[in-house]
């Protein structure tokens, strides 16, 4: 290989990638790969350029696109590698033209020929090459081109060659399900194939087609449970064996395709229920990836029709999971309670402080999960506590996409289960405050015909007292700077109807607050008009009541300043807001009735009101009115009838009429919401004993709808109206209300409840002593329902310690403060992350190519012996000491020497990593190979000199071993 | 599915990218940008995962050296975590106790190990005998066509001598 370098380019690629590793900032990088596009811009249309040369440009190209920049000038010439005979540049010509087009790119249409060629070749590796190519650049348009030789190709000889085409057609069933849709038998066929790795590769597309349509792959669940129960027993070759665990990347696979099929569906469940105890029972928790399979697992046994006995095992896993110290179990823990919370709803209780722990935790990922799976637990009587939460969560992050989605999950929550309606309304400034820009418009909608409607009673106290709490609030918050313009949109129109309703404020003090707001968002014309149609709803009331106006003077040049604007809506405004002023009492009285925004405005569509002066007309000789449909030669003037309709919804208040609010019927409630609950499998357990609750509760939570509707029809029941429920439930309820309203009671009930049951035990929570009492507070009332036996240890404990309780807290919160703080500072286990505080230090410093070149000599004087011992220790096998084998037992086997403690092998392991050329390097490590390695890294070693660069103790990272 | 794949060193340089998903050149850039400055600044002790913009992220750093792989909201993390060490014990196989500098000089070639793991965004195989035979066939090949060239050009040579 000598003149091309040790790694098979030239010595310019070489340099190439050295300046780049050498590269202190991402303006040099770029620098560096501008000259490298304008070298090879030039070099490449050079004529006569041998083939081996050709490649390598092409793998430049390769690198350049890869670090960001653009390779357009060079992928015809990729493309026309893909034309060359030898299937070695022909490799290369595919590899480029993967990686550069996606597969709306022009020049595709120039590989397809290419393509079709290929997949006729006797030699299955261009085959490979090409299925490969298919896989990715094939678009709809193109899969008629291929798609009979690739279901050809689906009878290969070679199983890797069947493999690739089953993943193409899984690929041409994404572009365009109709395409592949005849070939279903076939993939039943390649189910059955003789190779694993193709029966594999089949449950792709398998799961895809199960998703869309279950029934029809029913018959089979037997196949798969059989697959699925050899795999489990290793009958499959050793070589699909991955840490012990048998084809693990086959059996989760397995485990997704079983939950599509078992969901809702008693009896294909029943088949399954065995076989996944038995996977259950195998599953080797101790490594990573038999807990992959374990967490699918649990994943199944959520989605089939339950099994009290498999239930118990997820149970038990996902308490297995909640309390392993590492953040990644804790996370499937989270996830895994979610899912199965729908099912045994009473599961959580158990996990209450461990799922505090990870709503608490500094790792945001983990507080992630743990908020969704408080979304899914959400009741009426933890709402407050998980809103509020999610709210200062909210506020906190900055992450637009999840703001976004936390603020609508919030809006949703408090829609469904708000214990009161000032309770909603001050929710919702807040969601407003912070996201306002970032929810739906809808909300804000739904949330004003909530207080223009009230909430269905019949008396209206309540309604206006919701009205002048909501008033208030407004007046309170319309001074902040900076309110997103939806919630100003909302403010403007609530001050509007209901700003002088109560008496309590005059009207200049309201309108003066709306001339502010309007003056303060000038930019915002929607926010304008709101505004400006406030004024005069607000003026309207006046005159109608008889009271004299007079109109601020800040208030008479905004009407002014928008009578000349240059949006004609917001000068229709002022112009009606000016007439309005000078119309009597009793006009205004009919034009803008008060508080009518809930009345029907009856419409009459054929105008007879008209029919008069009509007649007159044709009377008089006019011409009669030919409808728009019997007309010809006349342009379609309902489109723009539309667009204009269109267009006055789109801006400004809605005036027409909202919809009448449904009558009340509680009793049909569970059949509107049928069509939800058949999503559920299994009815919950739950029903029979949260009478008030469960008719919305379960239908709500699976519904899975986005819509963010309000269900004014459901509200009244929840919010607090005990009539609804029964004597006995009305009275747990009210009690475990008080749990969660007021924080300070928690104790005090709770006392009641741990003396008069002081039976049941809990054996989960033995370390609880250091659990502060805030902590347990938020348990209680995260997941104090009405089921209070469960929670009866938390708060017992600190019952019956209640003196230390109370005095204890700063100390056993220091301690724990001090007990978090501590562990980030310790050296983490983890094999790979003990370099770490010289690489920080380093890092920066660190040229690594440079110092090594002087070194080159040096190099070649290593003596050979020198290289042995360097690359045996580097040989010793560190794979077993993987780290997510969390338990340490399980290394026990490994080579090292010191297998229990982690980080004493780390020490010797980073400085094995660094592959010094210093006679005596680290040693301890018994000289074990693995694979060719040896000898493969010997001569690794040589050709890293050869090439200039030199290993040394400088630049440890870039030759450590991955693996150790 | 697998939206994309990045290999990102610790000082945040690209190390190898591949997307399953159709992403711009302008889209790619921003999305290591976002990705990088998540996954570097987070602690040793933390999730492997990101939630990032309504799709999950699963790294996981071996030396210097972060493999990184984009999934959807419903597939399984612990998963993909062993689908990135799969994909690291095959390197390591490959080159012989793999490290940094190999990938950064050989990037076709994990590209091409890449290839055979991981296609359209789906885990195609899952035994590694299986895609280091497939490597190994590709390569003998390619040790062919190099002895024949080399053969050539010495023929060449000494002709021209």
């Amino acid at each position: 290989m000598g003149s091309q370098g040790g790694f098979g380019q030239s010595k310019e690629f070489l340099d190439l990638v050295k300046s780049i590793g050498e590269a202190r900032s991402k303006s040099e990088e770029d620098r560096i790969i501008l000259g490298e596009i304008e070298t090879l811009k030039r070099r490449i249309v050079e004529p006569d350029i041998p083939k081996r040369k050709m490649k390598e440009y092409i793998i430049r190209l390769v690198y350049v696109e890869m670090l960001g920049h653009d390779a357009s000038f060079g992928y015809i010439h990729a493309v026309k590698m893909t034309h060359d005979d030898s299937l070695l540049l022909k490799r290369t010509g595919y590899l480029a033209v993967t990686l550069f087009l996606n597969e709306d790119h022009d020049l595709i249409i120039l590989i397809v020929n290419t393509i079709q060629k290929d997949l006729r070749s006797d030699n299955y590796l261009v085959v490979c090459a090409a299925l490969n190519a298919v896989c990715r650049l094939i678009n709809e348009e193109t899969i008629p081109a291929v798609l009979p030789q690739v279901v050809e190709l689906l009878g290969h000889a070679k199983e890797a060659v069947r493999k690739k085409a089953v993943m193409a057609l899984h690929r041409f069933y994404q572009k365009s399900p109709a395409s592949v849709l005849h070939l279903i038998s076939n993939f039943r066929k390649t189910l059955c194939d003789k190779d694993p790795g193709v029966m594999g590769a089949t449950l792709c597309p398998l799961f895809d087609l199960v998703t869309i349509d279950v029934k029809s792959f029913k018959d089979l669940v037997i196949s798969f449970i059989s697959i699925l129960k050899q795999v489990a027993e290793r009958r499959l070759p050793k070589s699909y064996d991955y840490h012990q665990m048998p084809a693990p990347f086959i059996q989760i696979k397995l485990l997704k395709v079983l939950a599509l099929l078992g969901s809702g569906d008693k009896q294909a469940s029943e088949q399954m229920y065995t076989v996944l105890g038995d996977v259950f029972k195998k599953c080797d928790t101790s490594c990573n990836i038999g807990n992959a399979v374990l967490y699918e697992c649990i994943c199944c046994v959520s989605c089939i029709y339950p099994n009290t006995k498999l239930l118990e095992t997820a149970a038990d896993a996902i308490s297995k999971f909640l309390k392993s110290d590492t953040h990644n179990l804790k996370y499937m823990g989270i996830d895994a309670l979610g899912r199965l919370i729908k099912i045994s709803p009473d599961i959580a209780e158990q996990h209450q402080l461990a799922v505090i722990d990870c709503l608490e935790d500094p790792d945001d990922t983990l507080k992630r999960k743990t908020f969704e799976l408080l979304y899914k637990m959400t009741k009426s009587t933890n709402v407050n506590v998980i809103v509020d939460r999610m709210i200062d969560y909210m506020i906190s992050i900055n992450d637009n996409h999840y703001k976004t989605e936390i603020a609508s999950r919030c809006v949703e929550l408090a829609e469904q289960f708000a214990p009161s309606n000032h309770w909603f309304i001050q929710t919702m400034n807040k969601v407003f405050e912070h996201a306002g820009d970032l929810v739906n418009i809808k909300v804000a909608h739904n949330l004003m015909r909530l207080i223009a409607e009230g909430f269905g009673e019949d008396d209206d106290t309540t309604d206006s007292q919701l009205r002048s709490s909501a008033v208030e609030s407004y007046l309170r918050i319309i001074a902040e700077p900076k309110l997103p313009s939806v919630f100003l949109q909302m403010i403007c129109w609530v001050l509007g109807e209901y700003g002088t309703t109560d008496g309590k404020y005059s009207a200049s003090y309201i309108t003066g607050k709306l001339c502010d707001v309007a003056e303060a968002y000038s930019n915002d014309e929607t926010v304008k008009a709101y505004a400006i149609t406030a004024l005069m709803k607000l003026y309207a009331y006046e005159i109608a009541a008889g009271r004299k106006v007079d109109i601020l003077p800040e208030c008479q040049s905004l009407i002014e300043e928008l009578s000349v604007s240059h949006s004609t809506d917001l000068q229709q405004r002022a112009y009606e807001l000016q007439a309005l002023i000078g119309l009597d009492a009793c006009a205004v009285e009919s034009v803008m009735p008060s508080d009518a925004s809930c009345e029907d405005i009856e419409i009459d569509k054929s105008l007879s009101f008209l029919n008069h002066y009509v007649q007159e007309s044709l009377e008089k000789g006019a011409q009669p009115y030919i409808p728009e449909s019997e007309r010809t030669g006349m342009l379609n003037i309902s489109s723009f009838r539309n667009e204009d309709h269109h267009e006055a919804s789109m801006h400004g208040l809605r005036f027409e009429a909202y919809e009448l609010p449904k009558p009340m019927v509680p009793s049909k409630s569970p059949v509107t919401y049928t069509p939800s609950t058949e999503l559920v499998p299994v009815p919950e357990p739950s029903y029979s004993r949260e009478v008030h609750t469960s008719t919305a509760v379960p239908s709500i939570s699976n519904s899975g709808s986005t819509e963010l509707k309000l269900r004014l029809d459901g509200v009244q029941k929840k919010w607090g109206r005990p009539s609804y429920s029964s004597g006995s439930t009305s009275t747990s309820e009210s009690s475990s209300q008080k749990t969660v309203n007021g924080v300070a009671q928690t104790e005090s009930v709770s006392t009641s409840t741990s003396r008069a049951q002081a039976t049941s035990s809990f054996d989960l929570k033995k370390p609880q002593v250091e659990i502060s009492p805030e902590k347990q507070r938020l348990a209680a009332s995260l997941f104090g329902g009405p089921i209070k036996t469960d929670k009866r240890p938390t708060s017992s404990k600190v019952v019956k310690s209640s003196s230390h309780a109370t005095e204890k807290p700063p100390v056993a919160k220091a301690a724990d403060t001090a007990s978090e703080k501590s562990t980030p500072v310790q050296p983490p286990p983890d094999l790979l992350d003990l370099g770490e505080p010289t690489v920080t230090s380093s890092a920066p410093l660190i040229d690594p190519f440079k110092q090594l070149e002087g070194l080159l000599d040096q190099g070649e004087n290593v003596s050979a012996p020198n290289h042995g011992a360097v690359n045996a220790n580097k040989a010793s096998d560190v794979m077993s000491l993987y780290v997510e084998i969390a338990a340490s037992g399980q290394s026990g086997g490994a080579v090292n020497p010191v297998p229990t403690n982690g980080d004493d092998m780390l020490s010797g392991l980073s400085g094995m990593g660094i592959r010094t050329a210093s006679p005596g390097g680290p040693a301890g490590s018994s000289p074990l190979s693995k694979g060719p390695n040896l000898r493969d890294a010997l001569e690794k070693d040589a050709l890293v000199r050869q090439m200039g660069v030199t290993p040394t103790s400088q630049n440890p990272n870039l030759f450590k071993d991955l693996l150790g | 599915m697998i939206h994309f794949v990045l290999l990102i060193s610790r000082q945040g340089k690209v190390r190898l990218t591949k997307w399953y998903s159709p992403y711009s050149q302008k889209e790619r850039t921003k999305v290591i940008r976002e990705i990088s400055g998540l996954m570097l600044h987070r602690g040793p002790k933390l999730c492997n995962f990101l939630e990032w913009g309504g799709l999950k992220v699963v790294y996981k750093r071996y030396a210097s050296l972060y493999f990184c792989m984009c999934i959807d909201p419903d597939d399984n993390e612990l998963e993909t975590l062993e689908v990135i060490h799969h994909f690291v014990e095959i390197l390591d196989r490959y080159f012989g106790s793999v490290c940094e500098l190999d990938l950064i000089f050989n990037f076709h070639k994990a590209y091409y190990i890449l290839d055979e793991l991981v296609i359209a965004g789906e885990i195609q195989e899952s035994s590694k005998k299986t895609v280091a035979q497939l490597i190994s066939a590709q390569d003998s090949l390619v040790e062919a066509a190099k002895e024949e060239a080399s053969s050539i050009s010495n023929i060449i040579a000494q002709a021209t001598k």
